[in-house]
């Protein structure tokens, strides 16, 4: 029952996939939401700071993790990054280019370069079109392909790249289970042969024999069209099995950014280690034999976050600065980044 | 150890204008006291339904139980009058749900939902019972609970709600209580916290506990017992160790393999269960899993193979499960 019979995944080659060229940057990204009191007039009373300065780069083909518990801020991070939200400040860079100042006409260019997979596969998908219409829709409405009868024999095609039947083509979103539904929004986002998919949850809802066929197939598009993924989880061993380069976010905060194995084997902040702790193993005895340190207390409010370093008031290893001085990211080693005076 | 909760052939199915979905389809197994026990299974495998029996919560129509057995502490429950299944309720079984949100009612106070369950099944003045309510959150971790005690339910957060079920799940001493999916809605960290405390005050108040989830790591930590279920029945049932070390069935084998673990090297691919879980109101006379088995033998299409006994304290039901380690390798 362990993994001998499986192939080990090849570290050199897997790293290998990607080259050192920046796709993506993004610089002190913040993203404020205004909190309104008021029935007829809206005063604004306080600011949900769902993402507060965040920077981070994507390399061309590389997968980037990012993981966090609700609320910190990790899907405001993906939808800005696709301009769903028009972000307080900062830049997002996009092979050079200020994407949050395009005009409407670059941003319709630029939005078939990058697409999103969501969570939710039910919500996701138009009840009342065929799953055909739901594919092709994209490379209607960007001009990609005009002539139907050529749209059509792509859609067949995408279906079956997604591991989909081509009759599937006929049937409405409620004949499917999660699973295919999930392929669908695969497919529709690969219509418009994207260079950047945003996978926000993309397999969390789904059961895990399912979710293991989803991985795999978001696996092989990467390997075959060259695909750079951001991908957005929860799901710590999800997020291990498929990134390259993992950060993990806490209340609209980067905490640490690593490479996928450094960060898992050599967790330096004390919420990344509390994190990794309180994952279950599938394994009753490792379980039993394991410490258990739990992290006390709960997730503050983002309208009015803890001063200092976010983490400090759940934080083991907190010191009296703590709750003064935000701490700095920094890089502790080579590609190895923190957000931590104690480290 | 006596045994608290015996579950004979329980049947219970859904008459839908699609046909007769059988979402439980003779499933046994038995809760000892002060035990844990796990039932694993994905969605639709009928694991809730199972536990919604136990409780005769069953809306009908269109859900019906249609045959078998629950034997609860000496009596069939199946037998019982509504009233008298009303005071089983609440009392003797405490239930925590998924949703702490839904399961909490947001227009009473927290307060008056835990008293007005202690009222209801015991006698107790309203003073005793607010004392004893105080109590209670206390157990439960929840820091200053007379002020908690005139609060509503959106002023919690999701662990504290779920702390809260668990305070009045806990609330008239009951024997067996029933989790379906109680951490599946919280954040990883907060899930850890409400793990243990279940686990602490199961232990230290000798309360047998049925934990339903998807979750193999969960599982892994907190059962005694475990039991796999697909399509409405149990396909494999034994302690922890023999689920996870040593599978008798294709189905708990595949579902481990297909899991991405944090402890072991990454592999270079995931190995999933191919296709998709049968539809319930089609099933045949075969294995319902033989579609999506890599052992399947035309035996396998045309009988249901019976959960047999594969050691002490293991019972798998296929035809293939003692040539698994063989074909495997």
């Amino acid at each position: 029952m362990s993994t001998t019979d499986a192939a080990v995944r090849d570290d050199a080659q897997f790293r290998g996939t990607h080259s050192d060229e920046v796709l993506v940057e993004v610089n002190d990204l913040k993203m404020f939401f205004p909190v309104t009191e008021g029935i007829l007039i809206h005063r604004v009373v306080a600011h949900v700071k769902a993402v507060n300065g965040v920077s981070f780069q994507i390399k061309k083909g590389e997968t980037l993790g990012l993981v966090g518990e609700s609320g910190c801020g990790k899907t405001t991070t993906g939808r800005c990054m696709i301009q769903l939200e028009q972000a307080t400040s900062g830049e997002i860079l996009y092979q050079g280019t200020d994407i949050t100042k395009l005009d409407s006409q670059e941003m319709i260019d630029f939005r078939k370069k990058i697409q999103i997979i969501f969570q939710d596969p039910f919500s996701s998908l138009n009840p009342r079109m065929t799953i055909g219409d739901i594919i092709a829709e994209p490379m209607k409405v960007h001009g990609i392909i005009d002539d139907p009868t050529e749209r059509r024999q792509r859609v067949l095609e995408l279906l079956t790249k997604c591991g989909l039947k081509a009759n599937f083509a006929e049937r409405y979103p409620h004949e499917m289970s999660g699973g295919q539904r999930q392929r669908v929004g695969i497919a529709r986002a690969l219509a418009m042969n994207p260079e950047f998919i945003i996978c926000d949850e993309a397999v969390s809802a789904l059961d895990v024999s399912i979710q293991a066929q989803v991985i795999n197939l978001l696996e092989d598009l990467r390997e075959e069209f060259g695909l750079t993924y951001l991908f957005i989880s929860h799901d710590l061993s999800v997020i291990r099995h498929i990134c390259h380069r993992v950060a993990v976010m806490y209340l609209g905060n980067m905490v640490e950014l690593a490479d996928c194995d450094e960060l898992y084997d050599n967790p330096l902040h004390p919420y990344t280690q509390a994190l990794l702790e309180a994952v279950p193993i599938p394994d009753p005895d490792l379980e039993n034999a394991r410490a258990h340190k739990i992290v006390k207390g709960e997730i503050p409010s983002p309208i009015n976050p803890p001063t200092g370093c976010v983490f400090h008031p759940r934080c083991e290893k907190a010191v009296a600065s703590c709750s003064q001085n935000v701490p700095e990211f920094r890089e502790v080693k080579p590609g190895h980044w923190v957000a931590c005076t104690e480290v | 150890m006596a045994t608290l909760l015996e579950i004979e052939n329980l049947q219970t199915h859904f008459f839908t204008s699609a046909g007769v979905v059988k979402a439980v389809d003779g499933v046994s197994y038995t809760v000892d006291e002060g035990e844990t026990v796990a039932v694993v299974g994905e969605s639709g495998c009928g694991k809730s339904v199972t536990a919604m029996s136990i409780l005769r919560l069953i809306p009908w129509p269109p859900g019906k139980i249609v045959g078998g057995s629950i034997r609860f502490d000496g009596q069939d429950l199946l037998q019982l009058t509504e009233e008298e299944m009303r005071n089983i309720r609440g009392r003797d079984i405490g239930m925590i749900f998924q949703e702490p949100m839904t399961s909490l009612n947001p227009v009473l106070t927290i307060g008056l939902q835990l008293t007005e369950t202690l009222m209801a099944h015991t006698n107790i003045t309203e003073k005793k019972a607010i004392e004893r309510a105080v109590e209670l959150l206390g157990m439960v971790g929840i820091s200053e609970p007379e002020r908690r005690l005139v609060q509503y339910p959106h002023h919690l957060s999701g662990g504290m709600r779920q702390r809260v079920v668990i305070a009045m799940a806990l609330s008239c001493d009951p024997k067996l209580i029933i989790a379906d999916e109680p951490t599946t809605a919280l954040d990883v960290t907060i899930q850890a916290q409400i793990l243990e405390l279940m686990k602490d005050l199961t232990k230290r108040l000798g309360v047998a506990m049925i934990v339903i989830t998807h979750n193999l790591g969960v599982v892994a930590r907190y059962a005694d017992r475990v039991n796999v279920m697909y399509a409405g029945r149990i396909i494999e049932s034994g302690s922890a160790q023999d689920i996870y070390y040593n599978p008798k069935h294709p189905y708990t084998l595949a579902l481990l393999k297909s899991v991405p673990r944090m402890d072991q090297a990454r592999q270079a691919k995931l190995d999933p269960v191919d296709g998709q879980p049968p539809d319930l109101s089609k099933l045949d006379a075969g294995c319902s899993f033989r579609a999506r088995c890599r052992f399947a033998t035309v035996k396998c299409a045309q009988e249901y193979p019976a959960l047999e006994q594969v050691s002490d304290t293991q019972y798998a039901a296929c035809w293939e499960k003692d040539n698994l380690e063989e074909k495997a390798s």
